[in-house]
């Protein structure tokens, strides 16, 4: 029952002492040592769906590439055509294999700049912590004769998000009114504060209106300490997971993995398969995994990814079996109980004709059956903002 | 961490009162729950899987589930015995474990089949140890 790390080995945000100030939890998590939850993960929960919280995410993986060649080299390895981002706009996206399984699912940001680098645009990639370095080495191998520079900005700057219907007030407040008012959402754009910049998107992973901010490193627990000052809830791991759950958000490792394609998981929005109709070259050059990918957009998935949710008492958890009829028929993938529910929420594998919305399936809580539905994705949604607040 | 001096203790977290004989039959009864320092290390709490009165119990066999937002963990028997109610507000609150855990966070009552097991549990004193020990690792 104990979240003792096993200290020593872990890396450390550079908000660590911010969290232990705050009397957070810390456990392990994809080698970081993270805040796990400080007052309590329903309470954290509650204030970004009501109100605004930030969470520490500078573990998550930032790699910067530039120079003549380097958005051919995202081009060779991001599912999304990353050629198609004027500055100032992002897209979230995969990584594929040959094979067209998932080695990572990333947000890829061209800039903003005011004047044109010399050296060609530069772009952000963000990655998952527990594939932080696998994503850096897959693109230096894919480099090959490519003029394309690569900044690892992991270790040198803070990443935090703060999330929630008051969100956007408080950054407001922060970094300018309407700098922040006019960042369209999945944009970015870079803000000032005290003499230091920052850089801002209009991104998130809790379903909640929101910025995700990094800083360099030495600023970040001075901006965190502003956010906390402005009413800001800390908000752990614990929270994180929950809200993306609700949000039907996936999450690398439980819910894709190297085994899993794009399409399976619902994530074939992100792939840009320009075929190249006949008598047009093809708009988009040759990628990492696009021959695999083509087959897999037109074949029968043999599996889809759903969301469940329980008609009974009882908790869903990962690896748990998806049963119809008393015979294993999936797997749980993500699960737990939903705050804002009440009941427990999960994402599953199950087969294709099994994944209409309605359907009942049985989930295997150790030994005994919790009826679940599929429901239509995500759980929750956040209510249209008022016009008076926009 | 609350750990009340007229409790016996389990290694998993248990606790134990003795409430005195039941009515008629003579012998001990008993009320069960988790302690504070369990319900902390969880967090918050949205379900309890209770046993149904009547159900027998061997003294560390596992009796219930417990699922906080976090995880799920396995609530063992103090002592042997019988159950004679389960708490029946822990179904729609089972967050009274995090906000009362020795009170109205108690999990079930018990017709203790040996009351003398009792004295082979932790004492307060030896729990705070533990839990101590826990803490510090």
């Amino acid at each position: 029952m104990t979240d003792n790390p096993a200290a020593g080995t872990l890396r450390r945000t550079p908000l660590h002492d911010e969290h232990l100030r705050l009397g957070g939890r810390m456990v392990p998590f994809a080698g970081w040592e993270m805040p796990v939850q400080y007052s309590g993960i329903i309470g954290e929960h509650k204030a970004v769906r009501n109100a605004v919280g930030m969470f520490d995410v500078s573990h998550m993986g930032r790699f910067q590439y530039y120079g003549p060649d380097g958005v051919e080299l995202l081009r060779r390895v991001c599912t999304y055509d990353v050629g198609r981002l004027a500055p100032g706009r992002g897209h979230y996206c995969a990584v594929c294999r040959g094979d067209g399984g998932i080695l990572d699912d990333v947000y890829v940001f061209s800039l903003p700049a005011e004047v044109e680098d010399p050296v060609g645009r530069r772009y952000l990639l963000v990655a998952n912590a527990s594939n932080a370095e696998r994503i850096r080495d897959w693109a230096a191998e894919h480099k090959g004769g490519l003029n394309a520079r690569f900044q690892d900005r992991h270790a040198s700057t803070a990443m935090i998000a703060v999330q929630g219907p008051g969100a956007i007030d408080v950054l407001a407040d922060l970094l300018g009114e309407s700098a922040v008012a006019s960042l369209k959402p999945r944009r970015c754009g870079l803000f000032y504060w005290q003499g230091e910049e920052v850089f801002g998107s209009r991104t998130g992973y809790t379903g909640e209106d929101g910025m995700e901010l990094v800083i360099d490193a030495s600023m970040g627990p001075v901006l965190w300490r502003a956010l906390l000052e402005a009413g800001v809830q800390p908000c752990g791991l614990g929270a994180r997971d929950t809200l993306r759950l609700e949000a039907a958000l996936l999450l690398y490792g439980n819910d894709m993995d190297e085994t899993a394609n794009p399409f399976e998981v619902g994530l074939g929005w992100t792939v840009t398969l320009d075929d190249g109709a006949p008598g047009r070259a093809p708009v988009r050059a040759d990628f990492v995994g696009r021959e695999a990918l083509l087959r897999a957009r037109d074949a029968a998935p043999a599996r889809t990814l759903v969301c469940l949710k329980a008609e009974e008492r009882g908790v869903m958890r990962p690896g748990h079996a998806v049963l119809r009829s008393g015979k294993q028929v999936g797997k749980v993938t993500s699960g737990g109980h939903s705050p804002t529910l009440g009941v427990s929420i999960g994402m599953g594998f199950v087969p294709p004709e099994m994944a209409e919305e309605g359907t009942l399936l049985t989930v295997d809580v150790r030994g005994k059956p919790l009826p679940v539905r599929v429901v239509p994705r995500p759980f929750y949604k956040r209510p249209p903002k008022d016009e008076g607040n926009a | 961490m609350a750990v009340p001096a007229d409790l016996r203790y389990t290694r998993e977290h248990e606790w134990v009162r003795v409430d005195g004989p039941s009515t008629g039959s003579g012998q001990a009864t008993g009320t069960v729950g988790i302690t504070d320092y369990a319900q902390d290390q969880l967090g918050d709490i949205v379900f309890v899987d209770v046993p149904e009165a009547g159900k027998k119990l061997e003294q560390m066999a596992v009796f219930g589930e417990i699922e906080s937002v976090k995880a799920v963990s396995e609530l063992y028997s103090p002592v042997s015995g019988e159950v004679i109610e389960s708490n029946p507000a822990l179904a729609d609150s089972p967050e009274l474990i995090n906000d009362s855990p020795y009170g109205d966070g108690w999990i079930v009552k018990l017709r203790l089949s040996d009351a003398a097991e009792v004295e082979g549990l932790l004492t307060a004193d030896q729990y705070s140890e533990l839990i101590e020990r826990e803490g510090a690792a």
